[in-house]
């Protein structure tokens, strides 16, 4: 491994940092699909600022880019304030706008300008060690890296201030409000973060692919913990390990390093999604067969209960009377056997005390509903529990 | 170039007439579908869409290895339906919010798509240049036979949203009571998204995957601020749709260097801005004159109001007082008092006398009884 490949690899997950940290926010805001309009409507931004300053990693790009990018959250704001349209519609409509504008700059001044939509939307992050931040005639590293890691630390900086702030102000919006904090102060401050990190980030990742970087392992992370800032780490160590493992990927392949950190993205979330302990969808299935199980276990019981006839508790008419298949019948039988609900008697079922006591809380919970009845049964029964 | 020379080289030119048929077309299925996306409040299924059928063009072009349209759009349809399918698995099975579930597909199959897209370009395989044409789409790659499949893809989408008319104008408004009257919503449902999937797949080639989702949002968003029927929507946005293919492939035929997309999206953005500044009923303009209206007709009520307490002490309620007294008072402007004389609720006496009409009085002790009838 040469320092080149070293340096992009620094580069990749500095940048997987940066956009895990607002993304995590992003996500729980309900507001991922903002980050997508400004990573394509920071476009028009980049391009202006690329005609006044000939220098795509200039500062004054990237506020003139970032500005734009709170420009796009504010007119979708506006949009949606006026009430002619939804929020997710003005969303739709304000960037293919602002992007094409900015397409159409490039397209018309594409003779005299070296930038092409390409690279703003793709970005090339293996060059990026070629462009070399000299100061006083000292090479210090590639520009790249001084840039997404000033961002970072600026980040990493207002994090720290107002992390309290963003909590709160994420989960609760009123609440903040009351406690003397401004939400919208918080929102524009977010969003400027936002918009900065995908700015400094487009050139190494591309504008588009930066929402993945933002999105997946901030959705993978909240799929695995509910935790505020287990998430957040969580966040940031999968983005770190999808940027460096992406990186080799395109290496095997050579391919687009930033096309191989999303896919290697997309596949962790893929496993995330399937295997989640408590969240994924393999987990749910099984909770919610099981649940169907107990749910019938209740019903079982509950008739065992209503019925004295030997005729209604025998283990054949069960069947027909309560409509189960024979499977369903015997593993609801067996549930019940087992934690010493019944008593199989010559083919006739009666419930035992354990069975009757069970029965008779389980009617109180149906009847008055109140999640207080059901407190202490969740540690004496298996089923209210989760 | 004027326009009469322009329409002549439409009608002669084989590439400028494939190029604005096409266009043309396209909106006019994209407007009428669009429509739907809209009220279903899926605006940004369009975009998540489009980027997820591009892994599906660089899949189809890697099996098959040939750059027929046809076969590349049905990759990017499968791809499409196989992304649309995976976010609602994510927003029903999981707690994560139909945002980050559009987002999360959109930038992942967008980000695999590209890997495959490099990944091909790298293969000695001459025939895959262009394939990146589908991140702009490029109009000019049109030809005849894809025309036609957008003409016979529009008449079928046409002819279902005609028979089930009211079966999709029903889900849109009501779920709940379609689901009670008996009808499988799950089906309409099914039907609607899948059709606009395929109308965004008829779209990559000429507008592209990043600037389609404002091809099915644009006209409809116009359409939707000049009408309130759902018929009336769906026609009015197929024809901006249209009118904005036609127009932007004409703006980008008569100038260098313009990919047709781009154009295209920003004729439409302009239509939904003229619609949401200048239509009657919701436009931004309108509903600032009425606002204004509003309050100068309040004010002119509050004057009578205040005239009529003042009138009603006096056995005579022609009795004439000083104009000063008004003077003390809010809704009073030389105007509103002029305008009270016109509808003739008021004289005047002398030009700083005033005194009550019958007329007036009556107006004015039924002033709020009045606004309680009209709000019934």
């Amino acid at each position: 491994m040469n320092s080149a490949q070293l340096e992009i690899q620094l580069i990749a997950a500095l940048v997987a940092i940066a956009c895990a940290i607002p993304g995590t926010f992003l996500v729980l805001r309900k507001m991922a699909m903002i980050s997508d309009a400004i990573s394509h409507s920071i476009l028009p931004g980049i391009v202006i600022g690329f005609f006044i300053t000939h220098n795509l990693n200039s500062p004054l790009l990237i506020f003139l880019a970032a500005f734009t990018g709170v420009l796009t959250v504010f007119l979708v704001e506006y949009i949606q304030k006026t009430g002619l349209v939804k929020k997710d519609t003005a969303i739709g409509l304000v960037f293919p706008a602002l992007f094409s504008i900015g397409v159409i700059m490039i397209a018309k001044h594409a003779n005299d300008v070296h930038l092409d939509v390409d690279a703003v939307l793709l970005g090339e992050i293996a060059f990026a060690p070629l462009d070399r931040l000299h100061i006083s005639g000292v090479d210090v590293g590639p520009k790249a890296l001084w840039v997404i890691g000033s961002i970072l630390i600026t980040t990493l900086i207002l994090l720290f201030l107002f992390f309290k702030e963003l909590k709160i102000s994420t989960f609760d919006a009123g609440l903040t409000a009351s406690l003397g904090f401004s939400p919208v102060i918080l929102h524009y401050g977010l969003m400027t973060v936002s918009s900065i990190t995908t700015v400094g980030a487009f050139d190494a990742v591309g504008a588009i692919l930066v929402v993945a970087l933002m999105i997946a392992p901030a959705a993978a992370a909240y799929l695995i913990t509910l935790d505020l800032k287990k998430m957040l780490v969580l966040a940031i160590i999968i983005g770190i390990g999808s940027a460096i493992s992406g990186y080799w990927l395109a290496h095997a392949l050579d391919a687009s390093i930033s096309g191989s950190i999303t896919t290697i993205l997309g596949l962790v979330f893929l496993l995330v999604y399937l295997f989640a302990p408590k969240k994924g969808v393999i987990a749910v299935y099984f909770r919610e067969k099981q649940q169907r199980i107990e749910v019938s276990l209740l019903t079982f019981l509950l008739h065992l209960n209503n019925h004295n006839e030997i005729e209604e508790r025998h283990v054949n008419h069960l069947n027909e009377h309560i409509n189960w298949q024979k499977i369903r019948a015997k593993t609801v039988l067996n549930l019940a056997l087992q934690n010493n609900m019944i008593t199989i008697d010559k083919d006739i079922v009666s419930l035992t005390k354990k069975g009757v006591k069970f029965t008779t809380q389980a009617i109180d919970y149906i009847i008055t509903n109140e999640d207080s009845k059901i407190e202490h049964m969740k540690a004496d029964f298996f089923l209210f529990r989760g | 170039m004027d326009l009469n020379e322009y329409l002549k080289l439409v009608i002669s030119d084989y590439t400028l007439r494939t190029i604005t048929l096409g266009t043309a077309i396209l909106g006019t299925v994209t407007g009428m579908l669009g429509s739907f996306a809209v009220l279903r409040k899926q605006s940004l299924l369009g975009d998540a869409i489009s980027h997820a059928a591009l892994p599906g063009i660089a899949i189809a072009f890697l099996i098959t290895g040939v750059k027929d349209s046809n076969v590349l759009l049905l990759g990017a349809l499968i791809s499409g339906l196989i992304g649309t399918f995976w976010i609602r698995n994510i927003i029903t099975k999981t707690h994560l919010k139909s945002d980050t579930a559009l987002g999360l597909i959109l930038s992942l199959f967008f980000g695999f798509g590209m890997l495959l897209l490099t990944f091909i370009q790298k293969q000695p395989n001459a025939n895959q240049a262009g394939l990146d044409n589908y991140l702009f789409g490029q109009a000019s790659t049109l030809l005849e036979s894809d025309v036609w499949l957008m003409t016979i893809v529009t008449s079928i989408c046409l002819l279902i949203i005609l028979v089930f008319w009211k079966e999709f104008k029903i889900l849109l408004f009501d779920a709940d009571y379609t689901k009670t009257l008996g009808f499988n919503t799950k089906i309409i449902d099914i039907l609607i998204t899948s059709f606009i999937v395929i109308a965004i797949v008829l779209g990559l080639q000429s507008v592209g995957v990043i600037l389609m989702s404002a091809m099915l949002l644009a006209p409809a968003a116009a359409a939707r601020q000049w009408t309130n029927s759902l018929s009336n929507m769906v026609i009015l946005s197929a024809i901006f749709g249209a009118t904005s293919g036609v127009i932007g492939t004409a703006v980008s035929a008569s100038q260098n260097n313009l990919s047709t997309g781009p154009v295209i999206v920003i004729v439409a953005s302009i239509f939904v801005l003229f619609s949401f500044v200048f239509s009657p009923k919701r436009g931004l303009i309108f509903k600032r004159i009425r606002f204004i209206k509003n309050r100068r007709n309040l004010k002119l009520q509050k004057t009578l109001a205040f005239m009529h307490d003042i009138a009603k002490t006096h056995k005579d309620i022609s009795h004439p007082h000083t104009v000063k007294i008004l003077n003390n008072f809010q809704g009073y402007t030389r105007s509103s008092l002029k305008k009270l004389v016109d509808k003739n609720y008021v004289v005047l006496h002398n030009k700083n006398m005033w005194s009550l009409t019958d007329e007036g009085f009556h107006t004015a002790a039924n002033l709020y009884n009045q606004l309680k009838n009209n709000n019934e």
